[in-house]
């Protein structure tokens, strides 16, 4: 039975203050590190590519808080702010951005390669579309073992239009493999619009013709994006097979470092920072309701800056790999 | 406490740009995020965005500015409140020191190291005792499977009929009934999908064995198998191992036409991350599967349709062999032919028929393509003194170009003759059989290779 797609505007999530607060300090995390590496690719420290996820903090905060322990996640090459969410260490990702060994692939993998399986982070892939077959096995995997894990795949709406996607959709459901696909649909892939790209740009309607059930989501409202991960890996979990997340998003500075930005009007740019802002959106609720005050939040904000800094700093002091790094890692040596 | 704003670097490549354009004044509050200036390098126009906030206190670069190099500082931001006036000074110096600073690229080089020599491994020596049984290459290949399945539960094989068709070409006979759906599934004709998902699911530590119906439908999956699966090891710096056997028919098969027909040996090698293993006779199908799949890094195994039905003895029992070692499979002094797959049936046959001329081939069988085992190779021809390389595939960069270029470099001085290969004709597959057979390599062109590297006498 195919399910319509939904598309329905609901009422205003909820979420407790504990909940608000960790919210608000995981994407000011990802936000503060993120113009950090900006900060320091300016200064020649980052080199080669360097997707910023500054805009999209909601997205990966929101479905992580959905995930238990063993859950995996894989997801593209504007991947910075996913390694944050699941819990790596600042440190090692600000150092591989920085091609040094202190990095988390010892500086052999740059910004769009890096790996945690003891945080089951899966990477980091730098060929659009790719990761979403691999997460789909990773789901295989869970259904294979008979656990209750499931594997959430991020792609943006530039990948939604590889073949690829709609092979692992078709296997995905098929065989009730318990992935969830989060569509982050930032409206652009490099500098083409979903409207010049896409003859459906309703992303969420995708899964149709292979009976998976979508729904659109404001990315740019963590609460939202929670409620409607719950629900999607509520759904997964429970064996009933994949299901599709279009998460409405937003990426305020270029595809990459070097994007001039020639595509989309400054204006329209500046709309979203000042209005469906998904910081200052949770901090006005915050307040509102009461949870915290302002100079609480500053604290907040000091706490990250610091973990921020500290995390440049060490990128900076840990050294270039040792040339013999060269030859390491081509292969695992010795019988399984 | 004030803050430079460097001239940064836009793109990679970037090493300076004009300053066109500032959006903020002297004694303006700037916010993290807000656009402060234009920039432009020969590419196009950008916008530099504030990092930190504060009062933008000074301007030390004015608009209009060309030829400003990356990292030199453009204007000094203070923290509000701060005076303004004060911090000035300080910055003027630190401008002259940031320009001193050497661009990295600018570093001396070091020397790469030496590329370390793939380990030389032991063959497998048989225990005395050891019974043969008659095997078709087809069963032997089903059996490794079999056993590897008994042995291991993260063990599965995933293509298309694998299953319930018992696979196109039957090397998975019976695994079904065996092993059941949970481990033997048939997927549906999605070459690039399943292999991702096969990776995926050895990332999660899973011990896939991925069946192509043939390799020629890899080219649709072999960014998985190249980009997902041989590279993430290293970009992983270690962690991310992919434990994973991709497996099928590769090369010619008989009159099926050009898209059906393309020998992927030289393709596969070329790939640091993989290994790739292409055997002739059963008990090396066998004993080298079942080492692919204990392996802990990504296989890549070529088998050869037009070799499944022919039988070879083959050890009984648990037989593993190392993956990374050549076979010498007839010894002889006057020429070395080396071989791989079906190709080492042609120079087998070729030596029988130099033997009857007094000419004595040695027959070298590479059995694994990477690690390449160049030392039996190099040996080989130290005694020899003359090379025939034979391949199915097409010569140009191909597996035969790498072997001679090998011994040309590690035993020139022992060369009679320049090394010959043997390959197929340079173009796609024809279908009519009289083109098909002039254009595959045959028994007939080793024996003319041999006659020609020969000339002048041995």
């Amino acid at each position: 039975m195919a399910t319509k797609p939904k598309s329905a505007k609901k009422a205003p999530a909820k979420a407790s203050k504990a909940d608000m607060l960790k919210f608000y300090s995981d994407m000011l995390l990802i936000r503060r590190f993120e113009e950090k590496a900006g900060q320091l690719y300016g200064m020649g420290k980052i080199a080669g590519f360097c997707h910023l996820y500054i805009g999209q903090e909601a997205v990966v905060t929101g479905m992580q808080a959905c995930l238990k322990d063993g859950d995996q996640v894989i997801t593209g090459y504007r991947d910075h702010g996913h390694m944050l969410a699941c819990g790596l260490d600042p440190n090692g990702v600000m150092a591989e951005l920085t091609g040094r060994i202190g990095g988390l692939s010892r500086g052999k993998g740059g910004s769009m390669h890096m790996f945690s399986k003891e945080k089951n982070f899966y990477g980091g892939h730098g060929i659009v579309g790719a990761q979403v077959p691999l997460g789909t096995g990773l789901a295989f995997a869970n259904k294979y073992r008979g656990n209750d894990n499931v594997s959430l795949a991020y792609f943006g709406d530039g990948a939604a239009n590889q073949g690829q996607v709609y092979e692992a959709f078709n296997m995905a459901s098929l065989w009730k493999l318990p992935v969830i696909y989060v569509i982050e649909n930032n409206m652009y892939a490099m500098g083409t619009s979903v409207e010049r790209a896409s003859a459906e740009v309703e992303l969420f309607k995708r899964g149709i013709s292979f009976e998976i059930e979508g729904e659109e989501v404001d990315g740019m409202d963590v609460l939202a994006v929670r409620e409607a991960g719950e629900k999607a890996v509520k759904h997964a979990r429970a064996g009933k097979g994949p299901y599709i997340l279009e998460m409405k998003t937003y990426r305020y500075r270029g595809h990459s470092m070097s994007d001039p930005a020639k595509y989309r009007k400054r204006e329209e740019v500046d709309d979203i920072r000042t209005h469906h802002d998904p910081i200052e959106g949770l901090k006005g609720q915050i307040i509102e309701q009461g949870y915290a005050t302002e100079d609480d939040l500053k604290k907040i904000d000091n706490e990250i800056k610091a973990i921020v800094k500290e995390a440049a700093d060490f990128s900076l002091a840990s050294p270039e790999p040792d040339a013999s790094e060269l030859w390491t890692d081509v292969l695992i040596e010795g019988a399984a | 406490m004030s803050v430079d704003i460097l001239m940064p670097a836009l793109s990679p490549t970037m090493e300076e740009g004009t300053l066109s354009r500032w959006l903020k004044k002297e004694g303006d509050a700037v916010k993290s995020g807000d656009i402060i200036a234009e920039i432009e390098t020969d590419k196009a126009t950008m916008e530099v965005e504030a990092v930190d906030e504060g009062i933008l206190s000074r301007i030390v670069v004015p608009e209009g500015t060309e030829g400003v190099k990356v990292n030199a500082i453009i204007a000094v931001l203070s923290s509000e409140g701060e005076d303004v006036v004060r911090s000035a000074p300080k910055s003027a110096s630190a401008l002259a020191k940031a320009e001193r600073v050497a661009p990295e690229a600018d570093k001396p080089e070091i020397a790469a190291p030496e590329q370390p020599r793939a380990k030389v491994v032991a063959d497998a020596s048989l225990p005395a005792g050891t019974t043969f049984t008659e095997t078709t290459v087809r069963d032997a290949l089903r059996d490794a499977m079999a056993e590897e399945m008994r042995r291991d539960e993260r063990v599965f094989v995933m293509g298309e009929e694998v299953a319930q068709y018992q696979g196109a070409y039957k090397v998975t006979r019976e695994l079904l009934q065996e092993f059941g759906e949970r481990r033997v599934i048939d997927t549906p004709i999605t070459e690039h999908g399943f292999a991702g998902l096969g990776v995926g699911a050895a990332f999660a530590g899973l011990r896939p064995v991925v069946e192509f119906m043939t390799f020629n439908f890899a080219m649709q999956a072999i960014d998985h198998i190249i980009n997902s699966a041989a590279k993430t090891l290293y970009m992983s710096g270690g962690q991310m191992g992919c434990p994973i056997v991709f497996r099928g028919p590769n090369g010619a098969a008989s009159r099926v036409g050009a898209q059906h027909s393309q020998d992927y040996s030289a393709w596969y090698a070329q790939i640091p991350g993989l290994k790739v293993i292409a055997p002739y006779d059963a008990a090396d199908a066998k004993g080298l599967l079942k080492a692919a799949i204990r392996d802990p890094n990504p296989v890549v195994f070529l088998e050869h349709e037009l070799l499944y039905g022919q039988s070879f003895p083959v050890p009984d029992g648990d037989f593993v062999l190392p993956i990374g070692k050549a076979a010498v499979k007839r010894q002889g002094t006057d020429v070395t032919l080396v071989a791989h797959s079906r190709m080492v049936g042609y120079a087998l046959q070729a030596a029988e028929r130099l033997a009857a001329d007094g000419i004595s081939a040695e027959v070298i069988d590479l059995r694994t393509l990477r690690p390449l085992d160049t030392d039996t190779v190099v040996e080989s021809v130290k005694k020899t003194s003359r090379l025939v390389c034979c391949e199915e595939g097409w010569r140009y960069f191909g597996v035969g170009a790498e072997i001679a270029a090998t011994v040309v470099s590690e035993a020139f001085d022992y060369l009679d003759a320049p090394p010959i290969r043997v390959h197929q004709k340079d173009v796609p597959l024809p279908y009519a059989a009289n083109l098909e057979a002039l254009s595959l390599p045959n028994a007939d062109d080793i024996v003319a290779a041999v006659k020609k590297v020969c000339e002048g006498g041995l």
